[in-house]
């Protein structure tokens, strides 16, 4: 046991509290934008938390993007990698995404399974973690190589980990979600609950909602397979505005104090969206389920 | 020799692999024989032999199957979730409206195929005989295939690393006897990974038409897809054009429209003229496009007076002229 336990995954892991991984069988459901709300959540949940994000997504790597961090360079310390800290000196909110090494935002990744396998190991073994309360992991979609690499990786330290599956409402993404599960189930993964993501519309000029991808079936879904429903969120455009262009104009020519303060009002934006209370509820049971997990 | 070949029987993805070790490397990696994995494996002495890095042994049977199909088109994303099924569907529909023309939809995506649901035949199966696999049919122009069809139950999910996705791309284009046929459409997954370094491998001999691209106008989607366009360059492959998919939102109450996902940095147009790509046209999202690909019925026929369907059409007929 204890041989297996001291990979240089294990080792950078050892003061990581909870890894929670963010699946959905289908893309473009909301994994990422899932995953950085709830970084931001999970870091205002308390003055003291600390909150890494990897984003396993490599050849759509989005969450640089959602934090306002692309184009940021990764540095090398005598320690390992540096992750990028989205809320600069404060260091509480640590980033890593293979979107920070390319030279280029819009050059591709194009790898094989055997080099994704790598980038994941360096990852987790390579990057200066440091103490974490959680480490929120944003995958691609799918059930494949990303995924099982990270399980193997992690094997050491299967009991932080956790999942929490995002879906749509629609009968299609459903489908994939209930693919998701099973894999939860093959790989003995403990899953947090369902998020059902845009889950209606508001008409900004009338106030009418439009369920544009239908409503209600991801709770339907959790209700069936006995899983811990966490909420619904609706399509929120300010949301997807904020995310979207999160990047702040002018911080490439600013000193890294004043990054900062650029990156808490992205935090503060954040707190501002009418989708920020709904996460907020979410994070709650998220925290309950942990702690059942414990308890089992 | 080519011409016959045994009746493949078809293999449940959800089997431990039979010929390949957990962890194999691939046949065409440098470790190939060499991995920790390979210990023990009956082919690793092909495998260190070197004799595997040659062109893969499917590729002359490809040929061999392609060679009876006039068009191939891809359709890719960068992102997901933006469309690509949905859209496959409705240009095999409409492709294959045409009662004089074949065609025939490959869905790659083997890790969450969506096709068969899209297309109302998910409880369909594939019957094998000695010609090969049969496509299930939508109707008798529109053949089908997608791992979707081999599975059990809709629940059981693929957990396939690479080399075993490649093997069973490789079995869609070689295996299944897809006849004559005007058009072949791939459906494919998000990214640029195995599958499609995968499809474009065995296609390169017979080629490939080109590639149509489906984004939605946030800039997240968009950055996915300037990594797509660079990728179809790397690999040779035309890019057809650009749909912006889920662009603007028409209340049903007061048809008033809006903007869900916000063209924040000018959305499709903007990145088709930017990168030197045809801008095909902008689909506004209707909640129906997604109620008729949950319930497998076609969007154009059924809603032939939406805004949607005349953009879909419109974008369908510059395809088509394209090719």
């Amino acid at each position: 046991m204890t041989s297996t336990q001291d990979t240089p995954v294990a080792r950078r892991l050892q003061h990581v509290k909870h890894i929670i991984i963010v699946l959905s069988g289908k893309g473009g459901v909301g994994k990422s934008s899932v995953s950085t709300q709830l970084a931001l959540s999970l870091r205002a949940s308390s003055p003291l938390a600390r909150v890494g994000i990897l984003d396993v997504d490599l050849t759509g790597p989005s969450i640089p993007r959602m934090l306002g961090l692309d184009g940021h360079p990764v540095h090398q310390s005598s320690d390992g990698w540096v992750p990028v800290y989205a809320d600069g000196s404060e260091a509480r909110l640590s980033c890593m995404s293979v979107g920070f090494l390319l030279k280029k935002k819009e050059d591709s990744v194009v790898w094989r399974g055997p080099k994704k396998n790598a980038m994941i190991r360096q990852f987790l073994g390579d990057v200066r973690w440091g103490t974490l309360d959680y480490l929120v992991i944003d995958t691609p979609p799918g059930t494949s190589d990303e995924h099982l690499s990270l399980l193997e990786h992690m094997a050491p330290v299967h009991s932080k980990l956790s999942a929490v599956i995002v879906t749509t409402p629609q009968a299609v993404a459903l489908l994939d979600a209930m693919k998701c599960l099973s894999f939860t189930r093959a790989v003995s993964l403990p899953v947090l609950g369902l998020i059902e993501n845009m889950s209606g519309y508001v008409c900004p000029c009338c106030g009418e909602i439009s369920n544009v991808f239908s409503t209600g079936g991801g709770e339907e879904m959790a209700r069936r397979e006995g899983l811990h429903f966490l909420g619904s969120l609706p399509v929120d455009t300010e949301l997807v505005t904020l995310l979207d262009a999160a990047e702040p104009k002018e911080q490439e020519s600013l000193s890294p104090s004043d990054a900062s303060k650029d990156s808490f009002a992205l935090m503060q934006r954040y707190q501002r969206t009418s989708t920020a209370p709904l996460f907020g509820k979410i994070v709650a049971e998220i925290f309950r389920s942990l702690l059942g997990e414990r308890e089992q | 020799m080519l011409a016959v070949q045994q009746a493949t029987s078809i293999p449940d993805p959800l089997s431990v692999p039979s010929n390949a070790p957990e962890h194999c490397p691939g046949t065409e990696s440098d470790l190939a024989g060499k991995a920790d994995a390979c210990a023990g494996c009956a082919n690793q002495e092909i495998c260190a032999s070197g004799q595997t890095k040659g062109p893969d042994p499917a590729l002359p049977f490809v040929r061999d199957r392609m060679s009876t199909v006039k068009h191939k088109i891809l359709v890719l994303s960068g992102k997901g979730g933006v469309g690509k099924s949905t859209f496959t569907a409705q240009l095999g529909w409409a492709f294959a409206a045409d009662e004089d023309s074949q065609t025939g939809i490959m869905d790659v995506d083997i890790c969450g195929p969506s096709i068969p649901t899209i297309l109302g035949i998910a409880n369909e199966q594939i019957h094998s005989s000695s010609s090969g696999w049969s496509p299930v049919y939508v109707q008798d122009n529109l053949g089908v295939m997608s791992v979707g069809f081999m599975l059990p139950s809709a629940r059981d999910a693929v957990m396939w690393r690479g080399p075993k996705k490649n093997g069973l791309i490789s079995q869609f284009l070689k295996d299944v006897d897809w006849g004559t046929l005007d058009y072949l459409l791939v459906d494919t997954p998000p990214g640029t990974s195995d599958e499609h370094l995968s499809i474009v491998t065995y296609l390169r001999e017979s080629g490939i038409d080109g590639a149509v691209l489906i984004t939605t106008p946030q800039e997240v989607a968009l950055q996915d897809v300037r990594r797509e366009i660079n990728f179809c360059r790397k690999v040779g492959i035309k890019v057809l054009g650009l749909v912006e998919n889920m662009s603007g939102f028409v209340c049903p109450n007061c048809k008033g429209e809006s903007q869900i996902f916000k063209p924040s940095t000018g959305g499709g147009r903007q990145l088709a003229k930017e990168m030197g790509v045809e801008f095909l046209g902008a689909v506004p999202l209707d909640p129906r496009i997604g109620k008729s690909a949950d319930y497998g019925v076609s969007f154009l026929d059924e809603y032939p007076d939406s805004p949607a369907t005349t953009a879909y059409l419109d974008i369908i007929d510059k395809i088509k002229a394209q090719l």
